[in-house]
């Protein structure tokens, strides 16, 4: 898309450096000059609150990674050294493992943001699935990592989750001791995990490059889920967008710190604070809040390969949303009848989440069983029928249009900082 | 808004599912206790704290170790505010095993203040063999390996009241929750009925009575006060910067609000010609 202002170098220095090689012109034009929908709200201001937790996280675990050590005897008491001796240890620790959950709290606000406006559809589809994927990394680097302090929960979960792959017909004992390294979770499992969580980060700063080229590539979606028609609907990236994302980046950051300084342990489970044990099972092994919705589905199944096809199916069946909602009018703000199932759908997964943490017995399997059925039945069976059935309100014409109606004044598209008028 | 909305039913959903779906647990709640460290402001109590670790030293240290805390720690800021010389007297009255010398032997020594505090038995399994197949926990990191499950709604409103205290909670209740089984209760042998307990039957003996430890400051010596006292000193060991993690806190949020409220005018600043200025 054409910006509102191209890069000119001023400096000797610059315009030297620009023809050789023109990193400065990138950013100016991805960054600066890049055009925003003017109509963008709070909900949007996710990304760029991703993009800081992601960088929190990988500062705090690179520290925490020189005190820290991956073997089972000593990880547990390392960590608890970072706690102790280590300056401000304590903070690091806490900002990284709270900072897991706040980077979840965003990308699932990120992901319900991108299903309400229909973000996923053409031509966005290869920026959705790029998102999935990260998802995805996000949820295994996370999974690794809370393996790390080697506490009771991590070694059960560890134990439960690789168990998994147990289920897969013929092949699942071979491929649990490959991923265990051994014959049951030990220290090979512990070193690369550790290896690994320290690696996935990196792959994940590499797809999120794609997927913000991707962004560049389409615009970006907005609340009408009309496209921008003329320089009146946009406006430059900086200073409007940068100001908007990084007062909210601050506000995030009060939740969190609220998190971090004042209830650092209220997200975590007690029993990781009682080292890893082979011979004694927890009385109630669950995971991190962040995967319970998947936990729940996963449970819900009474077949342990159905249950694990069901799990995997969960996440991968997003990757498939562009093709099957089938309405061609994005925002659910036109569209009454998805909004409705859009948010029983947000329900169901917190119930999920909420049976997740449940013992699954009597009324809760039932009622697991139910909001698994809703939550395929919305992407497979709702989603492709609704589009065709649905009877949608008028859009507006233009982003310009839509504004002026909610009453705010319309303006000309603001001039990017140092364009010439 | 149609967001806010979307919100709304966020939560309406999420207090639904929660309401119709209410657990309990088997054992008794522990009671909520008043803690100095409970709260934005909370800080530790430099006396609770000499009172709590007079217990763990005359009482509780005959069975649990305390691995983690050397005796430097008892002069660490923030914590029971023993002066060095003080916290190395009291390393002194422990012995440590130290070694091998140049005989390739191991010895005892007085404890140093570098020392960690020595465990009350080599290892674990000279510990079941003394107390009749049980094993007494490391009390290092006691107070945040238990807790209880309030579940819905207290667990939401304990993240808006700032509320982590079930732990020392469940280590007050521990000691004050002996009493006489209820009628049909099957108690195994060699073990005691304590309704804060999960399954009602602990291993531990009654550990305390009123007036067995002295204190010299007038506190009144009842074991309510003494599981008050020991809870709080447990919940320094576990978690010792907790003053220093609250003072920082309240810096960073003071910051925070500032610099929100400064980006917030920024932004309406920014986007005014936007949006009034054809």
């Amino acid at each position: 898309m054409s910006g509102h202002s191209t890069y000119q170098p001023q400096s000797p220095f610059m315009q030297w450096l620009e023809r050789r090689l023109p990193i400065a012109s990138l950013v100016y034009s991805s960054f600066i000059a890049y055009p925003t929908p003017r109509n963008l709200n709070y909900w949007w201001t996710f990304g760029g609150i991703l993009s800081f937790m992601l960088g929190v996280q990988i500062i705090t675990g690179i520290v925490l990674a020189m005190h820290y050590t991956p073997h089972v005897s000593m990880a547990f008491n390392s960590v608890e050294g970072i706690m102790r001796d280590v300056n401000y240890g304590w903070l690091l620790r806490y900002l990284h493992a709270n900072g897991a959950s706040f980077f979840f709290v965003a990308v699932y606000v990120h992901i319900a943001r991108g299903m309400y406006y229909g973000s996923y559809k053409e031509p966005r589809e290869v920026l959705w699935i790029l998102g999935v994927i990260l998802f995805l990394l996000m949820v295994v680097t996370g999974f690794m990592g809370y393996v790390l302090p080697w506490g009771q929960m991590s070694f059960w979960a560890a134990t439960v989750i690789t168990n998994l792959f147990s289920a897969l017909p013929g092949i699942g004992s071979t491929v649990v001791s490959w991923l265990w390294g051994g014959y049951a979770v030990g220290n090979p499992t512990l070193n690369r995990f550790y290896s690994l969580h320290y690696l996935l980060p990196f792959v994940i700063a590499g797809v999120v490059v794609l997927h913000v080229w991707a962004l560049h590539m389409v615009g970006q979606n907005n609340p009408t889920g009309v496209e921008p028609k003329s320089e009146k609907d946009t406006v430059a990236f900086t200073p409007y967008a940068t100001v908007k994302d990084g007062f909210f980046i601050a506000v995030f950051c009060i939740f969190y710190a609220w998190f971090v300084f004042y209830i650092p342990n209220y997200l975590g489970h007690s029993d990781n604070y009682i080292m890893a044990n082979p011979g004694q099972t927890p009385t109630h092994i669950v995971p991190e809040w962040y995967y319970l919705p998947f936990y729940a589905i996963l449970r819900a199944i009474p077949s342990k390969l159905l249950g694990v096809t069901a799990l995997a199916g969960s996440i991968i069946v997003l990757a498939f949303l562009p093709w099957l909602d089938t309405s061609p009018v994005r925002s659910a703000n036109y569209r009454p009848l998805y909004r409705q199932f859009l948010m029983i759908f947000f329900a169901a997964v917190i119930g999920l989440g909420y049976l997740g943490s449940q013992e699954p017995t009597g009324g809760y399997v039932i009622a697991a069983r139910i909001f698994t059925i809703y939550y395929f039945a919305y992407f497979l069976i709702i989603l492709p029928l609704l589009g065709l059935f649905e009877r949608t309100k008028p859009l507006p014409n233009s982003i310009s249009e839509s504004v002026l109606r909610r009453g705010a004044p319309i303006g000309a598209s603001a001039p990017a900082p140092g364009a010439k008028a | 808004m149609n967001p806010h909305r979307a919100l709304m039913a966020f939560a309406v959903a999420a207090s639904l599912s929660g309401a119709a779906l209410q657990t309990a647990s088997a054992e008794d709640a522990p009671p909520r206790q008043t803690w100095s460290f409970a709260g934005p402001f909370g800080i530790y109590d430099q006396a609770q704290l000499q009172r709590g670790f007079k217990i763990y030293r005359e009482v509780c240290s005959t069975c649990h170790s305390l691995k983690l805390l050397s005796f430097r720690n008892l002069a660490d800021p923030g914590g029971p505010g023993f002066t060095e010389a003080q916290a190395a007297t009291i390393a002194a009255t422990f012995q440590v095993t130290d070694g091998p010398n140049d005989q390739g032997q191991m010895f005892e020594r007085p404890g140093g203040i570098a020392d960690y505090f020595p465990p009350p038995f080599p290892n674990d399994q000279a510990a079941r063999a003394a107390l009749g197949g049980k094993l007494p926990p490391d009390m290092s990191v006691l107070a945040k390996a238990r807790g209880y499950d309030w579940g819905f709604p207290t667990f939401v409103f304990d993240a808006f009241r700032m509320y982590q205290e079930d732990g020392p909670d469940y280590l007050h209740a521990i000691l004050i929750g002996y009493a006489d089984p209820p009628a049909g209760f099957a108690l195994a042998p060699g073990t005691q009925y304590n309704k804060y307990f999960p399954g009602g039957a602990i291993g531990m003996p009654k550990p305390l009575t009123d007036g067995q430890v002295e204190y010299t400051d007038g506190t009144p010596t009842t074991v309510d006060q003494y599981g008050r006292d020991v809870a709080a000193f447990l919940m320094w060991a576990a978690e010792p910067t907790l003053d220093a993690r609250k003072r920082l806190g309240f810096q960073v949020m003071i910051f925070l609000l500032v610099f929100s409220v400064l980006l917030y005018f920024t932004k309406k600043r920014v986007w005014h010609d936007v949006l009034h200025h054809p």
